[in-house]
């Protein structure tokens, strides 16, 4: 029971190899196939996540949610998926063939892509580079691609606009995720998924920088496209966006890809700011350590629902300048705020805890501050006309 | 064990290849597409001299990150400039800047 | 015919491949992809290179920030130049003359090499942070490094203003 992962490994070596294969050929057939099941798991992880999605904000918006097709409506993500397989993908007349077919592709693969580094479980890691967190940031940027070919190829202007909101959303707050990531980076003291999981063994990050975790969370619910800002999509605006000519189980992907980027960027904040397999008995039991990192990254994906349910959409005007006048900047110096805290802390052998929490507390309050001079001084500025009466009273 | 000829072959194809891609077309795009490979090439040869001639030595890797930064920086400012010939001359062919050819 | 080589050989030939295909190419998207194609090859030969570190660079700047910006101003420019106007230069003899000679010359050279051996990759301990250190060493690279982030800052002042719409009053068209 202590190590059931490199006991399935074993035993499935010793079977290959006893069916006379060279080791070597064995190895890459083995990683081959965990590859298979890590990614196929990954996927069908969106069965559950699109009915929890469903129940959720139905009940948080005060009605009941699918509650039809089998208990408590638990089919029907499955009806749902059956229903789009039966349909036909229609590619739209001018549309760019291979470019239109192959950008659902691409997307989906960006997703089950970074499930490669995420570390699931004490010695249960798909594969150990120490540059995880830059391998995650580069292949969550081919989704971005994928979507800018899904928009192209279309031949719709709907789709091209909404190609462009998006990619331009993507790209903008692909800044302040870098910015915050790097903040784990130099509390752990190296990039790769198992390290920053180790050095958390003291104390989770979320402690330690609760304001990078917070920019961590915004700018990736902005990079997934999800309410506040789905822009992307925008029901109601621009008639779906970059997927308007996608039908069938092309658009499938795309919803798809959507869930479980949703689910991939949950399971990113538990294990970057929560502990990832961390807890108490899990170096002993690795499937204890699988087991926190589920509840962990469910808890983050309630919360991801909950936002999603409570705030409105904001425009794109707006979410250009909340990122680069607000998320960057304050991206910016709590990374420099940290740096210069933690070697100070380092140095001069003071509490590392109290130290970060003192500086996050002085930076919040400094945030709250700017915020309300600013605030004040716009206030000042349209309230410039002094109230008058509209008529004289009668003075006779 | 791959020879060093071969990547070096490889990178002087890839730089070739641009070369020719900056010389004959017309779109000003498809100049810094093949810039951009030139570059790449460039990339390429460089690590692999590094890696066959002294790979404690991190100054190849310096080296490389210093082109990284500038083929970004030079597509960025290229890219700038052709959108701005397009807005004031509406072209992006190459031959039609011409205004101070005599 | 190691499984290295091999490996080798099917990389070098789907990078070659997707170059020629992007100065070749009729349509400029088309031309795109590829070029993100042949970027992405260039990320696997790092990686046979045993530099997993500037693989992962390769596709985040390059994939992710110049291909993308490529493509899109391909989509703003794209009403003037129709597909069916010749895309080549009338010059196009001579420019792959030039780059037949440039390889031509290049392969003397590479002949002139010795056999190469290949070293034993000696990690340096603490991998990336050597890279790191000497980076930001005053003995070591810190003024190309500054020098670069210099550079960089100069292109997006310069960029954002080249490519910022003009204002009213200003500019006018000098056609």
């Amino acid at each position: 029971m202590s190590d059931p992962f490199g006991g399935i490994d074993n035993f499935l070596k010793d079977l290959l190899i006893g069916f006379g294969l060279d080791s070597t050929f064995v190895a890459v057939i083995l990683k081959l196939a965990a590859a298979a099941v890590l990614g196929g798991l990954a996927g069908a992880t969106a069965i559950v996540l699109i009915w929890v999605e469903r129940k959720l904000v139905a009940r948080i918006q005060d009605r009941l949610g699918p509650n039809r097709v089998g208990p408590y409506g638990l089919l029907q993500t499955i009806a749902d998926a059956l229903k789009l397989l039966t349909k036909e993908v229609l590619i739209p007349a001018g549309a760019d063939r291979l470019v239109f077919q192959m950008a659902p592709l691409l997307v989906v693969a960006s997703v089950i892509g970074v499930w490669a580094v995420m570390p699931l479980a004490p010695g249960l890691i798909g594969s150990d580079v120490n540059v995880g967190l830059l391998y995650i940031l580069s292949v969550g940027s081919i989704g971005t691609l994928g979507i800018m070919m899904a928009g192209l190829s279309s031949n719709n202007k709907y789709a091209l606009l909404g190609a462009f909101r998006t990619v331009a959303q993507m790209v903008s707050f692909m800044v302040p995720l870098i910015l915050s990531l790097l903040i784990p980076t130099l509390l752990a003291g190296s990039m790769g998924m198992a390290d920053i999981v180790n050095s958390q063994a003291g104390l989770w990050f979320i402690f330690l920088a609760p304001l990078a975790a917070l920019i961590f969370f915004v700018s990736s619910i902005a990079e997934v496209g999800r309410t506040p800002f789905d822009l992307m999509e925008a029901d109601s605006e621009i008639v779906a966006g970059f997927h308007i000519e996608y039908s069938g189980m092309a658009f499938g992907m795309f919803f798809v890809g959507e869930f479980v980027h949703a689910f991939t960027i949950s399971a990113l904040m538990a294990v970057i700011f929560l502990g990832g397999w961390r807890g108490p008995g899990a170096e002993a039991f690795p499937l204890l350590g699988l087991v926190y990192f589920l509840i962990k990254t469910s808890i983050m994906y309630f919360v991801v629902i909950w936002v999603r349910a409570t705030f409105p959409r904001i425009r794109i005007d707006q979410m250009n300048a909340f990122n680069w006048k607000f998320v960057t900047p304050l991206a910016l110096v709590v990374l420099m705020v940290t740096a210069i805290v933690d070697k100070l802390a380092i140095e001069s052998g003071w509490p590392r805890f109290l130290v970060h929490v003192i500086a996050n507390l002085l930076m919040v309050v400094g945030t709250l501050v700017i915020l309300r001079t600013q605030a004040a001084a716009l206030r000042r500025r349209l309230d410039v006309v002094p109230e008058a009466p509209v008529t004289q009273p009668e003075t006779a | 064990m791959v020879p060093l000829s071969w990547y070096l072959i490889l990178a002087a194809a890839i730089f070739c290849v641009g070369l020719f891609g900056v010389l004959a077309r017309r779109n000003a795009v498809a100049i810094i597409m093949g810039i951009e490979l030139m570059l790449n090439a460039v990339n390429l040869n460089l690590l692999a001299f590094w890696r066959y001639q002294n790979p404690a030595d991190v100054a190849g890797q310096v080296f490389v990150i210093i082109v990284f930064a500038v083929a970004a920086a030079e597509a960025a400012v290229g890219l700038a400039l052709i959108i701005s010939i397009y807005r004031r001359r509406s072209t992006v062919i190459a031959e039609d800047v011409d205004l101070l050819k005599w | 015919m190691t499984p290295e080589q091999l490996l080798f050989l099917a990389t070098g030939a789907f990078t070659l491949i997707a170059s020629i295909m992007v100065v070749t190419s009729p349509r400029l998207v088309h031309g795109g992809l590829w070029l993100i194609a042949a970027l992405a090859g260039t990320a696997v030969l790092f990686v046979l290179l045993e530099n997993g570190f500037l693989a992962v660079v390769q596709v985040a700047i390059y994939i992710d920030a110049i291909a993308i910006l490529i493509i899109i101003v391909v989509m703003l420019t794209r009403a003037v130049m129709k597909e069916t106007d010749p895309q080549i230069n009338r010059t196009w003899l001579l420019a792959s003359l030039a780059a037949l000679l440039l390889f031509g010359g290049l392969l003397a050279i590479i002949a002139l090499l010795g056999p190469a051996s290949r070293p034993a990759l000696v990690q340096p301990e603490g991998g990336l942070d050597v890279l790191g250190k000497a980076l930001v060493d005053v003995d070591g690279f810190i003024l190309p490094f500054e020098i670069a982030s210099v550079l960089l800052v100069a292109a997006l002042i310069g960029a954002i203003v080249v490519a910022r719409t003009p204002m009213r009053g200003e500019g006018g068209d000098w056609r």
